[in-house]
């Protein structure tokens, strides 16, 4: 088995600096717009939908399924599986399924959120619940 | 206001080379700009527009310099592979707005002989970087959900490339020349499931280049006479994740725009040119369209169905990205370059359509699994 991968540090930034400090905590933050209602992710300080300002973080549950995956063969550092997956609360994001058997997953799968290290904050991941 | 019959296509030229290892990639551009401006029959002084995408080295400063370029409208707008179908669209409103008379659009690089540029990061970065997207594995999650939504199956997107290869053949040059079979695709080997390593395009060094201009000056020429008559640009991206659907592209707002501004219908157009950086980019985009209903793809393009010749809509007669050419990883160019050979009756006769006067050009830029541009445009000979 090859070491552990190595993941790049979040540069952070003013806008989403709230997520990777509750990341360390262990927690996944989305962003919910109180105007119009809407989650969305990854988080912005005004809502892709309708544009207000009035976005708040909240806390999301960490449940997902996935909507579709590629088994990457060809890496430089060994094969992964690369995928969207939708939240229970509603949004879709972009990420890796791992600790898993990679060729077993499926479209419509539930996963869940797991952390992975970086030398700063952790990253979220997912994996088979 | 429209763009209709404004801007002709005047001078075309794809660089022969696949490998370049022995040239920069500035003398590439120029190599390209002096080939499509001899076709055209003009000087590089008559040049008074310059258009270039991130390919050109340094932007369009740097390349203006370079060309010894004196130019009163510049535009580098940059959206990937389909940033010179963009070009054209914006190079026929400068010249309808009198920006401009005589525009050079150029494409050029080397990625077979060394590593490209990294892309600027994105607001993004922090939540994606780290899950590896490639253009090989942003492709195959969309032909993944394909399949899953449609029944889409990876013998139908094996065609593409088939259909591909029977052109190829006739192309001298072509990277790769041989026929291929549906079954010598399955059993390539799988790269991100599902795409075969047949599925995928090639990576050239190379470019390609155009003159477009305006009617009185292009009837002034010698060459026959292809003109823009419809033109339409779109973008895609999960957009905060809400509703995401990986089974269409923005083809599904770009077509609709430029066939609308054309006055036809996909029944009308006799030649395809149709962005193929992966099989399921074909299938997904003849889908956006029109050409067929979404989800049908699979069965459009199965059984030649996109062989010159042989099926209702010959697409790619020079081999394509799949199998001909994909300079810089950026196939929009050459899709323009093959649609003005076949309306100019120079495509090779053993794919030349006959009596072609309607032909589209429609591609992707980005990742099509992430975000991405589109832009599509029509063209006729007149």
């Amino acid at each position: 088995m090859a070491e552990a991968k190595k993941y790049p540090t979040p540069v952070t930034n003013p806008e989403t600096a709230q997520f990777w400090e509750a990341a360390k905590q262990g927690k996944f933050l989305i962003k919910r717009c109180t105007a119009c209602g809407e989650p969305h992710y990854f988080p912005r300080s005004i809502c892709p939908f309708c544009f207000s300002d009035k976005t708040e973080w909240e806390e999301s549950s960490g449940e997902a399924t996935i909507y579709t995956f590629s088994l990457m063969r060809k890496s430089p550092t060994g094969p992964y599986a690369i995928a969207y997956v939708t939240l229970k609360e509603g949004p879709s994001l972009q990420t890796n399924i791992v600790d898993c058997d990679m060729d077993k997953l499926q479209i419509g799968q539930k996963v869940k959120v797991v952390w992975k290290p970086t030398d700063g904050a952790p990253l979220p991941f997912f994996t088979v619940a | 206001m429209t763009i209709k019959g404004k801007a002709y296509i005047a001078g075309i030229y794809e660089h022969p080379t696949r490998h370049a290892p022995d040239k920069s990639t500035a003398q590439l551009h120029a190599e390209v700009a002096k080939g499509a401006i001899e076709d055209a029959g003009l000087t590089k002084a008559d040049i008074d527009g310059y258009f270039c995408a991130g390919d050109a080295p340094g932007g369009a400063w740097p390349m203006v310099d370079y060309l010894g370029l004196k130019v009163r409208h510049v535009d580098s707008t940059e959206t990937g592979g389909c940033s010179y179908l963009i070009h054209l669209g914006h190079a026929a409103e400068a010249i309808a707005a009198g920006k401009c008379s005589i525009a050079l659009v150029t494409l050029a690089g080397k990625p077979r002989t060394g590593v490209m540029p990294p892309r600027a990061a994105g607001a993004e970065a922090d939540f994606e970087a780290a899950y590896g997207a490639t253009t090989h594995n942003a492709y195959g999650m969309c032909a993944m959900r394909h399949m899953h939504d449609y029944g889409t199956t990876s013998e139908q997107l094996a065609w593409i490339k088939v259909a591909a290869s029977h052109h190829a053949q006739y192309n001298p040059h072509a990277m790769l020349k041989e026929v291929v079979t549906v079954e010598d695709v399955l059993n390539s080997p799988m790269i991100s499931d599902p795409l075969h390593r047949m599925d995928c395009c090639v990576v050239t060094d190379g470019g390609g280049a155009m003159i477009v201009t305006t009617p009185e000056i292009a009837k002034s020429l010698k060459k026959p006479l292809v003109r823009l008559i419809g033109h339409g640009e779109a973008m895609k991206g999960p957009r905060g994740g809400k509703d995401l659907d990986l089974t269409y592209s923005a083809g599904v707002w770009s077509g609709p725009r430029a066939f609308e501004e054309a006055g036809i219908t996909p029944k009308d157009i006799k030649y395809a040119s149709i962005y193929d950086s992966f099989t399921i980019t074909v299938l997904m985009q003849l889908e956006d369209l029109g050409f067929c209903k979404k989800g049908e793809g699979g069965k459009f393009v199965a059984d030649g169905n996109l062989i010159s010749g042989v099926g209702k809509l010959p697409f790619n007669t020079d081999g394509g990205g799949l199998c001909s050419n994909h300079p810089v990883n950026r196939g929009g160019m050459t899709k323009i370059l093959e649609a003005v050979r076949q309306l100019r009756g120079e495509a090779h006769p053993k794919v030349q359509v006959p009596n072609c006067d309607l032909a589209i050009a429609h591609g992707t830029g980005g990742l099509l699994g992430v975000r991405h541009a589109a832009s599509t445009c029509i063209l006729e000979r007149v």
